[in-house]
C-alpha cells in the first residue's frame, strides 16, 4: 500500500496557555510512501517526526492537507479504520497481559465478518511470534523480558492483524547499542519477510542509513530531502541534510569563489565551474581528503588515530567551522603523515558548497582537483 | 548484628516503642480480659475465665442487631460508594473543560466539618414540628407520603446510614480514583483504539487492571472502615444508639464500657475481639482474592 501525503500541516495550540503562538510541528509535508518499501523518517528531535506519524495513523487530526492510503482519502478515517500498526516508542505493551495475550489482543477485537476463531487466533499468534522469534516467551510477561523482547513482542502485536502500513516510533531508542544494532537487522528482515510499507521514525542517522530503501529528512517540521540514503548523502540539497547525515560528520569551511577557483581561507583548493563569484559555505566529507605532499589545502596536524583499516587525521585549518577537522584515510597513504603541517587534496564529488545566508545547495557543473 | 541493621533498629525503637505501649499491649490486654468473666478495672479482679463472655455477647439482642446494622452497612456501601467513585472519576477523567472546579466540588464533603454535614443532613431527612424535612417535601410533592427517616421504620433509617457513610467517603475514594486514571499512560488507550478496541473492552481489559491496586486499596480501607463504623450513627440518630434500633459493633462496645448501663469491660472486650476477627477474615479474604486480579506494576 503507497501512503501518499499532501500539504500536510499540523499545529499545535501552544502548550503555554499565556501565549497563543502556536507551534507549527508538521509544516507543509508532501511526500509519497512507495509499496512494500522501508522508509526512514529522520531528524533531530522535536522536529515533528512522531506528529508526522501520528497524523498518518490517525493519533491526531491534521489541520492542513490530505493523506492517502493507496488511492482512499483516509484523511477523515478515524485510526481503528484505517488498518494501520503502530509500535510505539516506549512499546506500550499491556504490562498486566502476557505475550500471548498481547499479540491476541488486536484479534479479539475484529468483530462481524472479520471475526476469527480460537484456533485461527491462536495460529496466527504463533505466525506472529515466530516471526519476531518470541515463540518461547509466549507465557512471559512484559515486565519479565529485556528491552529488546519487548520490542519484538509489539512489533508482532502491531503485526499480526495484517496492518496495511506498520508504523515504528524510534523503536530502537531504548535498547543498547549492541542490541541496537541487532535489532534493526530484525526489523529489516521482518519488513523484507511481510512486504509491508513501513514509516521507520528515528533521530539517529545511521540507524535509517542503514535499512531504508528511503530516507526522509526533516528539521522543524518542514521536509528536507528524500531520497535512496546513499543519494542523498551523495547529493545534499543544504546544509542541515550535509550536516546530518555522517559519521565522523561532514567538514564545514568558510570557503569563496573567485574567477572559478575555490578558496579556503588563503588556500585554492579545487576549480569549480559553473558558479558565481562570492562567498560560500563549503562541506568537505572526512573520505573527500587525500593526502599529498604539496596539497592544497594546508592544515596544522593535531593528531593521527589508527582505526584498523582506516586512519582518522585530526587537524585544524583558520577557515573551518567548529573545533576540528576529521578526514578518514585509508591507513596506507596516512604512514608519511607527521610533523606539524598535512596538506590535502580533495576528491571533488565529495565537496559541496551552500548558499551561506540559506543553507541551500550551489551545485557546480564540474570541478577539478587541485 | 552488624552495624547496619543495629541502626536500623535504632531508628525503629521510637515507633516499636509507642505502638508496642498503645497498640499491643492493649489487644493483648483485650484479648485476655474477653476470656475473663467479670472483670472488674477498679478492683482488678474477675469471677473465673472462659468463653462466658462471648456466650453472652453473642445471645445479647443489642449485639446482634448492631453485627446485622453493621454487616448491612458494609455490604451496602462499600461497593455501592467505590463503585460510585469509579463512575464519577470515569466522568471527571473524561471531560476536560470545568474539569478543576468539579474535582474541587467533589472534594468539598472531605474539608467539611462533620457538625456541618449532620446539620445538612437534619435539614434535609429530620422530621420536627414545623417541617417535614427537604426529602420528604420532595415525596409528597410525587405524591408520596412522609417517612420518618430518623425515628422512623428500620429501612428509612439504614437508608439515611447508607447515605451518610456513602456520601461521607466518596471524596476520598474520587480523589484516589482520579489520580489513578490520569497515571495511566495515554499510550495504552492510542494503542487500543488503533486496534478498534471496544469501549467496554478497553475499560475492562485495560483500564480497570491498570488502576486495580488503588481500587483494591479503597476496597480494602473501605470493609475496615464501615466495619469500624460508629460516629456516623451516632451524628444522625444521638447517642442512645441501642434505642434507636441503629447500634453499630464498635457503638456496642463503646456503649459495654461506657454507655448508660455500661461498665462491663469483659463483655466489650469479648465483641471487640469478635468484631476484629470478622476484620481479620474479610481482610484475609480480600487479600486472597486480589491476588488473582490486582495487578502490580
Ligand atoms: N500535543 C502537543 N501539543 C503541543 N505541542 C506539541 C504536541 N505534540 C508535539 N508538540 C510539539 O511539536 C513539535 C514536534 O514534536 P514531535 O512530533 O514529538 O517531535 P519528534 O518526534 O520529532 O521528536 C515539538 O516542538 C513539540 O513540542
Ligand atoms: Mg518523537
Amino acid at each position: 500500500m503507497k501512503v501518499v501525503l499532501e500539504h500536510l500541516t499540523k499545529k499545535f495550540p501552544s502548550r503555554n496557555k499565556k501565549d497563543k503562538s502556536e507551534v507549527v510541528a508538521v509544516n507543509d509535508m508532501s511526500l509519497e510512501i512507495p509499496d512494500g518499501k522501508l522508509v526512514g523518517l529522520l531528524g533531530p528531535s522535536g522536529c515533528g517526526k512522531s506528529t508526522a506519524l501520528n497524523l498518518i495513523c490517525g493519533l491526531e487530526a491534521p489541520t492542513e492537507g490530505r493523506i492517502f492510503f493507496g488511492e482512499d482519502d483516509v484523511t477523515a478515517l478515524p485510526p481503528e479504520r484505517r488498518g494501520v500498526g503502530l509500535v510505539f516508542q516506549n512499546y506500550a505493551l499491556y504490562p498486566h497481559l502476557t505475550v500471548r495475550q498481547n499479540i491476541l489482543f488486536p484479534l479479539q477485537n475484529l468483530r462481524g465478518e472479520a471475526k476469527l476463531s480460537k484456533e485461527v487466533m491462536e495460529e496466527k499468534v504463533l505466525e506472529a511470534a515466530k516471526l519476531v522469534q518470541i515463540e518461547q516467551l509466549l507465557e512471559r510477561k512484559p515486565g519479565e523480558m529485556s528491552g529488546g523482547q519487548q520490542q519484538r513482542d509489539a512489533i508482532a502485536r502491531a503485526l499480526v492483524k495484517m496492518p496495511r502500513v506498520l508504523l515504528l516510533d524510534e523503536p530502537l531508542s531504548n535498547l543498547d547499542a549492541r542490541l541496537r544494532l541487532q535489532t534493526r537487522e530484525e526489523i529489516r528482515r521482518i519488513q523484507r519477510e511481510t512486504g509491508v510499507t513501513t514509516v521507520f521514525v528515528t533521530h539517529d542517522q545511521e540507524e535509517a542509513m542503514s535499512i531504508s530503501d528511503v530516507i526522509v529528512v526533516m528539521k522543524d517540521g518542514v521536509l528536507q530531502q528524500t531520497g535512496k540514503p546513499q543519494e542523498v548523502y551523495n547529493d545534499p540539497d543544504n546544509l542541515f541534510v550535509a550536516k546530518f547525515l555522517g559519521t565522523p560528520p561532514i567538514n564545514v569551511f568558510d570557503g569563496s569563489v573567485r574567477g572559478g577557483t575555490l578558496h579556503i581561507g588563503g588556500d585554492a583548493v579545487m576549480r569549480a565551474d559553473g558558479v558565481a563569484d562570492g562567498a560560500y559555505t563549503v562541506g568537505i566529507r572526512p573520505e573527500a581528503f587525500r593526502v599529498r605532499d604539496d596539497g592544497p589545502l594546508r592544515c596544522a596536524l593535531e593528531t593521527v588515530e589508527v582505526m584498523g583499516r582506516d586512519t582518522t587525521i585530526v587537524s585544524t585549518h583558520p577557515a573551518m567551522q567548529g573545533v576540528s577537522i576529521r578526514s578518514v584515510i585509508s591507513a596506507e597513504y596516512a604512514e608519511g603523515v607527521g610533523g606539524d603541517e598535512v596538506r590535502f587534496y580533495l576528491k571533488c564529488a565529495k565537496v559541496h558548497l551552500f548558499d551561506p545566508e540559506s543553507g541551500e545547495r550551489v551545485r557546480f557543473s564540474s570541478a577539478e582537483a587541485l | 548484628m552488624n552495624n547496619r541493621s543495629f541502626k536500623g533498629w535504632l531508628y525503629l525503637l521510637p515507633a516499636i516503642l509507642f505502638l508496642g505501649a498503645f497498640m499491643v499491649y492493649p489487644l493483648v490486654d483485650v484479648f485476655v480480659y474477653s476470656f475473663e468473666e467479670g472483670y472488674n478495672s477498679a478492683s482488678q479482679s474477675f469471677f473465673g475465665t472462659g468463653l462466658y463472655n462471648y456466650r453472652y455477647v453473642l445471645r445479647d439482642e443489642y449485639f446482634l442487631q448492631a453485627l446485622k446494622n453493621t454487616f448491612l452497612l458494609v455490604i451496602i456501601t462499600v461497593p455501592l460508594s467505590t463503585g460510585l467513585a469509579l463512575l464519577i472519576s470515569l466522568a471527571l477523567n473524561s471531560i476536560k473543560k470545568l474539569r478543576e472546579l468539579f474535582q474541587t466540588i467533589y472534594f468539598l464533603p472531605y474539608v467539611t466539618n462533620t457538625l456541618a454535614v449532620g446539620l445538612v443532613f437534619m435539614i434535609l431527612f429530620k422530621k420536627t414540628a414545623y417541617t417535614d424535612g427537604l426529602v420528604n417535601l420532595v415525596i409528597n410533592f410525587f405524591g408520596g407520603a412522609s417517612v420518618d427517616f430518623i425515628d422512623g421504620p428500620y429501612w428509612a433509617k439504614m437508608f439515611v446510614l447508607c447515605f451518610y457513610t456513602v456520601w461521607v467517603v466518596l471524596p476520598f475514594k474520587i480523589l484516589i480514583l482520579t489520580s489513578a486514571l490520569a497515571s495511566v499512560r495515554q499510550d495504552f488507550y492510542n494503542a487500543a483504539r488503533l486496534d478498534a478496541t471496544p469501549k467496554w473492552r478497553v475499560f475492562t481489559r485495560i483500564t480497570l487492571p491498570m488502576i486495580s491496586p488503588q481500587l483494591f486499596y479503597l476496597i480494602i480501607t473501605g470493609f475496615i472502615g464501615a466495619f469500624k463504623a460508629y460516629s456516623d450513627a451516632v451524628a444522625i440518630f444521638g447517642t442512645d444508639l441501642n434505642a434507636a434500633g441503629m447500634n453499630t459493633i464498635v457503638g456496642y462496645v463503646y456503649d459495654m464500657l461506657y454507655g448508660n448501663s455500661g461498665g462491663w469491660p469483659s463483655f466489650a472486650s469479648a465483641a471487640a475481639i469478635i468484631l476484629f476477627a470478622i476484620v481479620l477474615t474479610i481482610t484475609c479474604i480480600n487479600l486472597l482474592v486480589s491476588r488473582k486480579h490486582v495487578y502490580y506494576v
